[in-house]
């Protein structure tokens, strides 16, 4: 990353637009800032206000639920990992909730944004960032809301639930990069859009949201559950339950017969967070005039 | 005795070179490629893969360098698309330039435009944070200036208000009043100078001589001739891209005219049936001492007022009258040849005759029309022949705001 110290009053070569700007406490509160309006507008004149977040998974949650537990009995294939199958539902619900907001929020954001791009010199990266951390703040909430559902449904705390940070944290770095990549080809290709939207449908069934891994495991090969387990986010849900909710599902390491296998999904998660942020920096001189 | 002729406040200063250079520009071009064939669906692309390589080039900025000195007060003026915004937008930094080099001495404020960003569904109280925070402060310093921002604003009753329930004249006073708390040395500002009613425009102005007694310096970008002779050290007129003149204020705004009207075809005098036989003015127009027609004139030159008649018959004494009127109608002179009695003197039927009004440079800023017309002897009410509005002529300059610029003799006189 470059980012030249900020020399005041010293005579410096005005650079022009860039990604990431040279103050990163501006940086940070242009990011946040910009989350914090677009949170306190959501709800805007809405009598729930933040409810409403909660609402739609909570709504996707009960449907699914019923039709997986009432009506095709998924929770019933097999003995102890499908243990607290509601939890692990709704856990896993509001972490892809997090993803796709974040992802689809960001194609638009810069397009959206054109008057902040064309007329204040800001870093531009703080535009996708802000869309993450925005989804992020919607993200801390629900997870309070899975937690108290989780303890009224009789799990127990866990030492694992410290491993939490990490497999949130892995998560929005692979959606941050997703959305920097993304919000930057949206400006050229206009139909990243309706395929996004597309990939985030597939995403659901390709991860471990509505079926658990043990599921899953049991029909299909290995070399296609090695496939399957390329998939981050099949990585962080499954985990996410492993260690939040049971450890009856097995963990990622468990499931892959060795912990030197996450390395793949790891190494993707770095490689699009880098491809993201190099295809961003490198569109950020251009953005304002190709708007 | 002493005579003070009233001059606009704050008149421009010389240029500064003694001061350390705040904005350097050199050789500075911008282009924009403007795809030929809009290429923005992956389908077009994959249809058409060469199509997207044709461009147009659209050459904004050309070749351009400059030096603005710390606590300059910096104009740049042209023509709509001339690339004066595209000039400020490189200085900003929203655009990258092409080749050539910018350098910033200082702290540089980063916008350009007033209230961009504000959020029509937030209160006043947000917004003003929210844009300060856009603007380089941090939220701390935001809401220890907003009371004094809100204040400026004259807007303290409305704190709770949302935006979208402001008026525009609040509005622009919010936005101006957030704006001059950034703490920068160098401002860009993209034509609104001053906004609101007329009492919130002597405060805006206020703030201008203000940051320019702090040394602070300001580029700005505008069509208002009048806040740029009135504000403005130096200031450039840009034409194409190019740099066609630098200088003083008044030269600038001299030549940015010249530019808008001069060289437009000169107005076709609406000629008059030349044949017949009747009394009738053929052609009207307004003369420079020098004796040129002009059709646009800088508020120091002294100007004449023409027209050249046909007489249909014999005439003893007849009137020959020119009114002039300013773009709002008003009658701001009326010129008789019968002034103090005068004589015209005799002419035969089928002369031609040339009638001249001089008159001193007391004219303000506006676009005169001039009225030719004849009359027999007497109070002038028997016309024989008038063209109403038949020239037109164009006044620029620092104007005071009266409908005359007078010279005035002023003294003051202690008791």
């Amino acid at each position: 990353m470059r980012m030249p110290a900020p020399a005041a009053h010293k005579r410096q070569p005005a650079h022009g637009p860039s990604a990431l700007g040279g103050d990163l406490s501006r940086f940070w509160a242009l990011t946040f800032t910009l989350a914090r309006t677009e949170f306190k507008l959501r709800f805007f004149g809405s009598a729930l206000g933040y409810l409403w977040t909660l609402v739609r998974p909570l709504l996707f949650f009960g449907v699914l639920w019923l039709f997986f537990t009432q009506v095709a009995h998924v929770n019933r294939d097999t003995s102890r990992a499908e243990d607290f199958y509601g939890v692990q539902l709704l856990g896993s619900i509001v972490l892809f909730t997090f993803f796709t907001e974040a992802t689809t929020g960001s194609v638009r954001c810069i397009v959206d944004r054109e008057n902040l791009v064309r007329k204040i010199h800001f870093p531009r990266m703080v535009i996708p960032l802000s869309v993450v951390l925005l989804a992020l703040f919607n993200l801390g909430l629900n997870l309070i809301v899975v937690a108290i559902f989780a303890l009224a449904s009789g799990v127990e705390p866990m030492l694992s639930w410290l491993e939490l940070p990490l497999i949130v944290g892995g998560l929005v770095l692979f959606a941050a990069g997703v959305a920097m990549l993304l919000s930057a080809l949206f400006v050229h290709f206009r139909d990243i859009q309706p395929i996004w939207e597309v990939v985030c449908q597939i995403l659901l069934y390709a991860s471990p949201v509505i079926i658990s891994l043990q599921t899953i495991r049991a029909k299909l090969s290995t070399s296609m559950l090695h496939l399957y387990m390329l998939n981050p986010l099949a990585v962080v849900f499954q985990q996410f339950r492993h260690a939040f909710v049971t450890h009856a599902t097995p963990g990622v390491g468990q499931a892959l017969g060795s912990w030197a296998a996450i390395l793949e999904p790891v190494a993707i998660v770095l490689a699009v967070f880098v491809a993201g942020f190099l295809v961003f920096d490198r569109a950020a001189v251009r953005i304002a005039e190709n708007l | 005795m002493s005579t003070t002729t009233i001059r606009p406040t704050g008149a421009p200063p010389a240029g500064r070179p003694d001061r350390p250079t705040a904005v350097s520009i050199e050789a500075v071009s911008k282009t924009f490629r403007l795809p030929r064939q809009q290429c923005s669906t992956l389908k077009e692309r994959v249809l058409h893969p060469l199509r997207s390589t044709e461009h147009d080039e659209l050459k904004a900025v050309r070749e351009i360098s400059l030096e603005i000195a710390a606590g300059e007060f910096f104009g740049i003026v042209g023509r709509n698309g001339s690339g004066k915004s595209t000039l400020l937008k490189c200085i900003a930094g929203i655009y990258g330039v092409d080749s050539g080099r910018i350098a910033i001495a200082g702290r540089l404020s980063p916008f350009i435009e007033l209230g961009v960003g504000f959020n029509p569904d937030l209160t006043a109280r947000d917004n003003v944070i929210i844009n300060a925070i856009m603007l380089g402060i941090s939220r701390r310093q935001a809401r220890e200036r907003f009371d004094h921002v809100l204040a400026f604003a004259e807007l303290e009753e409305f704190v709770d208000l949302k935006l979208k329930n402001y008026s525009s004249g609040m509005l622009v006073r919010l936005a101006f009043a957030t704006a001059i708390e950034v703490d920068a040395d160098i401002f860009l500002i993209d034509e609104v100078l001053a906004v609101g009613d007329a009492a919130f425009q002597q405060k805006c102005f206020d703030q201008f001589f203000r940051l320019k007694r702090e040394g602070k310096t300001i580029v700005f970008v505008s069509h208002d001739m009048f806040s740029v002779e009135r504000f403005c050290d130096r200031a450039m007129l840009i034409e194409r891209g190019r740099m066609v003149k630098l200088g003083e204020p008044a030269e600038i705004a001299r030549a940015y005219h010249k530019l808008n009207f001069g060289q437009l075809p000169h107005e076709a005098p609406q000629k008059q049936p030349v044949a017949g036989t009747e009394t009738a003015i053929l052609d009207a127009w307004f003369e420079s001492t020098s004796g040129e027609r002009v059709t646009s004139s800088s508020r120091e030159e002294a100007l004449g007022m023409c027209f050249q008649a046909r007489l249909g018959e014999q005439l003893a004494d007849p009137v020959f009258a020119a009114t002039l009127r300013n773009e709002l109608g008003h009658t701001i002179v009326v010129a008789r040849s019968d002034q103090h009695g005068a004589s015209s003197g005799s002419f035969r039927a089928g002369e031609t005759v040339v009638a001249r009004f001089a008159m001193p440079s007391w004219l303000t800023a506006s676009r005169y029309t001039l009225t030719p017309s004849i009359a027999r002897q007497g109070t002038g009410a028997d016309a024989l022949a008038i063209t109403e509005d038949m020239a037109s002529v164009l006044i620029h300059g620092a104007a005071t705001g009266g409908i005359l610029e007078m010279p005035v003799e002023v003294r003051i006189e202690r008791l």
